[in-house]
C-alpha cells in the first residue's frame, strides 16, 4: 500500500496486498456477482456524493434564495452568481485569508511534525513510547472537545494563558479578550489547528524515516559523510514521496478547520476569521442565499481539486496499483 | 548510560518533555478543571494540581437537559452508520480483492475520490436535498451521511486485510465441497476480525465527533442533536459554568480517548498507513 507499512519490528494492522497479476489468477466466479457486491457501495457514492456536488453546480447557476426553497421555482441566471461573487472585494479578502490561514498552518504543521518526528527517531525506548503516546493522545481528542478547553484556556478573566502570560510580565494580558481581536483570534485558531494536526503528521512521518535501511547510514559514516549530509543526500530521497502526501493531507484538510472556526468564532470578530467554507456556509444558511453559498463552494472545490490532483499522482506513485 | 553520554542527550530529552507537556496539558487541564470546586476554577491564582477534588461538575453535566438523550442519539447514529459501511464495503471490498471484473480499477478510482470528498463544501446541497426529500431534523439522515465519510475508508482497508488472506485458503475449503461464500464465511471471515475491528474503529470515531451536517441538518428537531452539537452549544446550557463544561467535554472525549490509547500500538503503526492512504 505504501511505504509506511514496511516498519520494522510488530507488523502493522493493514498488510499491503501483494501485487499479482489480477486479483486472482486461476478461474473467477465472474459474471454479475461482482457488481451486484459493488451495487450499493456505487449507488451511495452517487446519491450522496455526486448527486449533492451535481445539486451545487446547479444551484450555482440559478437564482435560489429562501422563496425558491418554498416554492422550487428556481430558473437558471447563467454565470450571474459567479459574477456577483468574483466583483465582490469581501470575497477576495476571504479568499486571500484562506490562503493565509493554510500556508501558516501547513507551515508550522510541515516543519514541527518534522521535527518531532526526528527526534523520536533519536530517542530510547522508553521515552519514545512517551512521546508516542501523548501523541496519540492529543490526535484522539474529538475537534469540538479541543475547541472547547482552548476557549477556556484562552478565557479572559480565568484562563491559564493570561494567567501565565501575566504572570511572566506581560501585563498587558491581564483579562485580555482574545477572541474579541481579530489577529488573536486567527492565532488561537491557527495554534488549536497546528495542535491537532501534528500528531498525525508526525507519526506518520517518523513511519516513514524508519523505513531508511540502517546500513545505508552506516555506509554514508563510513564515508565520512556529515550529520546534515546525512540527512539530506539518505533520509530526505526516501521520505519525500511521504512528506509530499503528508503536505498535500495537510492543505486539503485546512478546510476542515470549518468546525473549529465554527464553534470558536462563527468567523468572527468581524470577518477576521473566515475562510471560504465558512463564507459560503454563512452565506447560504444565514442570509438564505443559496445560489452565492454553492457558487462560493464551487469555488473552493476548483482550487482544492488542483491539489488534490497533486496528491492523487503522488498516492498512484506510491501505490503502483489500483 | 554514562553521565556524559546523558548530558549529551539532554537537549533531546528536554525536547521530548517539551513535547510530551504541549500534547497533554491541554488535556490534562480539561481533566483536571472538571474536577475542580468553583472557587479554585474562579480563582486569581490557578492551581496546577486541584486542591480539593469534587464530582458535583459530573453531576450537572449528566443532569442537563437532554444529556442522556444526546448521549442516546449519537450511539445510535454512530452504531447506524459503521455497522452500514461495514456491510456494503465488506462485499465491495471482497469484489474487489478477490473476483476479475470490467471497470475494478474504476470503482477503486472512485473509492479513492470519495475518501477525499470535500464534506465542507456539501453542505448546502446536503441541506437543500434533505429539506426537499423530507429528512431534515431526522437521525437516518445523519446515519446515511456518516455512513458515506466513513465508508471508502473501510472499503480501502478491508480490501488490503482481505488481499493478504491467502486465497488457497478458501479454495481448500471450496474442494472440501464449501461453496465460494460458503468458504469466504467461514474461512476468511474469522481471519478478518483485526480488519472489521480497526475499520470500525475509524467509523466510530469519524461519526462520534463529526459536527457540520449535525449542526445544520438538525435544526427544529432540539431532540435529535447529537452530543457534539450540545457541547458546542454549551454557553445556552451552563452558560458560564467552566466546571460543567469541562465536564461535559470530559465525558464526550473519554470514549475516543480509551478506545484510542487502548489500540496504541496498531494506531500509531497501521492507522497512520491506512490514513495516508486518503
Amino acid at each position: 500500500m505504501s511505504v509506511v507499512h514496511e516498519r520494522t519490528a510488530p507488523r502493522p494492522l493493514i498488510r499491503p496486498p501483494r501485487r499479482t497479476p489480477g486479483p486472482a489468477r486461476r478461474a473467477t466466479m465472474s459474471g454479475v456477482w461482482p457488481y451486484l457486491l459493488v451495487a450499493p457501495a456505487v449507488l451511495g457514492m452517487l446519491y450522496l456524493l455526486v448527486y449533492p456536488l451535481a445539486r451545487a453546480v446547479l444551484i450555482s447557476f440559478q437564482d435560489f434564495g429562501l422563496r425558491q426553497l418554498i416554492l422550487g421555482d428556481a430558473h437558471f441566471v447563467g454565470f450571474d452568481n459567479y459574477r456577483t461573487l468574483l466583483t465582490d472585494p469581501r470575497f477576495w479578502t476571504v479568499v486571500r485569508r484562506t490562503f493565509l490561514f493554510m500556508a501558516v498552518n501547513v507551515a508550522l504543521i510541515m516543519v514541527l511534525s518534522t521535527l518531532v518526528a526526528l527526534m523520536i527517531e533519536r530517542l530510547g525506548r522508553r521515552w519514545r513510547t512517551a512521546v508516542l503516546s501523548s501523541l496519540v493522545l492529543t490526535w484522539a481528542m474529538p475537534v469540538v472537545a479541543a475547541t472547547t478547553v482552548f476557549q477556556w484556556l484562552f478565557h479572559s478573566e480565568f484562563g491559564i494563558v493570561n494567567h501565565v502570560l501575566t504572570g511572566l510580565g506581560f501585563t498587558s494580558f491581564e483579562g485580555y479578550p482574545w477572541l474579541a481581536h481579530g489577529g488573536a483570534a486567527f492565532g488561537i485558531l491557527v495554534t488549536l489547528v497546528v495542535w491537532q494536526s501534528v500528531p498525525f503528521a508526525a507519526i506518520t512521518l517518523y513511519s516513514a524515516l524508519t523505513t531508511v535501511p540502517s546500513e545505508l547510514y552506516e555506509a554514508a559514516r563510513l564515508d565520512g559523510a556529515s550529520g546534515f549530509r546525512v540527512f539530506r543526500s539518505v533520509t530526505l530521497p526516501i521520505v519525500r514521496p511521504i512528506f509530499m502526501l503528508v503536505l498535500s493531507l495537510e492543505v486539503i484538510w485546512t478546510f476542515r478547520a470549518f468546525v473549529q472556526i465554527w464553534v470558536m468564532t462563527r468567523g468572527g470578530p468581524g470577518d477576521a476569521t473566515t475562510i471560504l467554507p465558512v463564507y459560503a456556509v454563512q452565506t447560504a444558511l444565514a442570509q438564505q442565499r443559496y445560489d452565492l453559498g454553492s457558487a462560493a463552494s464551487m469555488v473552493t472545490v476548483v482550487l482544492m481539486s488542483g491539489i488534490l490532483i497533486v496528491y492523487f499522482r503522488q498516492m498512484f506513485r506510491q501505490e503502483g496499483e489500483l | 548510560m554514562s553521565t556524559r553520554r546523558a548530558v549529551r542527550r539532554l537537549p533531546l530529552h528536554l525536547a521530548a518533555a517539551l513535547t510530551i507537556v504541549i500534547c497533554l496539558f491541554p488535556v490534562y487541564w480539561m481533566i483536571t478543571t472538571s474536577f475542580k470546586p468553583n472557587r479554585d476554577i474562579q480563582s486569581e491564582h490557578p492551581q496546577l494540581l486541584p486542591q480539593t477534588w469534587t464530582l458535583d461538575h459530573f453531576k450537572r453535566a449528566i443532569d442537563a437537559e437532554g444529556f442522556g438523550l444526546f448521549w442516546r442519539n449519537s450511539v445510535l447514529v454512530t452504531l447506524g452508520a459503521v455497522l452500514l459501511a461495514l456491510i456494503v464495503a465488506l462485499g465491495a471490498s471482497f469484489a474487489v480483492a478477490r473476483m476479475r471484473w470490467r471497470g475494478r480499477r474504476q470503482f477503486m478510482l472512485m473509492v479513492f475520490v470519495a475518501q477525499m470528498a470535500p464534506w465542507e463544501s456539501l453542505i448546502i446541497p446536503v441541506y437543500i436535498i434533505s429539506r426537499d426529500t423530507d429528512m431534515l431534523d431526522r437521525l437516518p439522515t445523519l446515519t446515511l451521511v456518516y455512513f458515506m465519510m466513513t465508508l471508502p475508508f473501510t472499503i480501502v482497508v478491508l480490501r488490503g486485510f482481505i488481499a493478504t488472506i491467502p486465497a488457497e485458503l478458501e479454495e481448500s475449503a471450496q474442494v472440501d465441497g464449501c461453496t465460494r461464500f460458503g468458504a469466504f464465511r467461514h474461512v476468511a471471515f474469522p481471519l478478518l476480525t483485526p480488519g472489521l475491528m480497526a475499520t470500525s474503529l475509524f467509523g466510530y470515531i469519524t461519526a462520534w465527533n463529526e459536527f457540520a451536517y449535525a449542526n445544520f441538518l438538525i435544526i427544529k428537531q432540539q431532540d435529535h442533536r447529537t452530543l457534539p452539537v450540545w457541547l458546542s452549544s454549551f454557553h445556552n446550557t451552563f452558560g458560564t459554568d467552566w466546571g460543567a463544561t469541562m465536564a461535559a467535554s470530559t465525558l464526550f472525549a473519554l470514549p475516543a480517548l480509551a478506545v484510542f490509547l487502548l489500540l496504541q500500538r496498531h494506531v500509531t503503526s497501521g492507522f497512520a498507513a491506512g490514513a495516508v492512504k486518503g
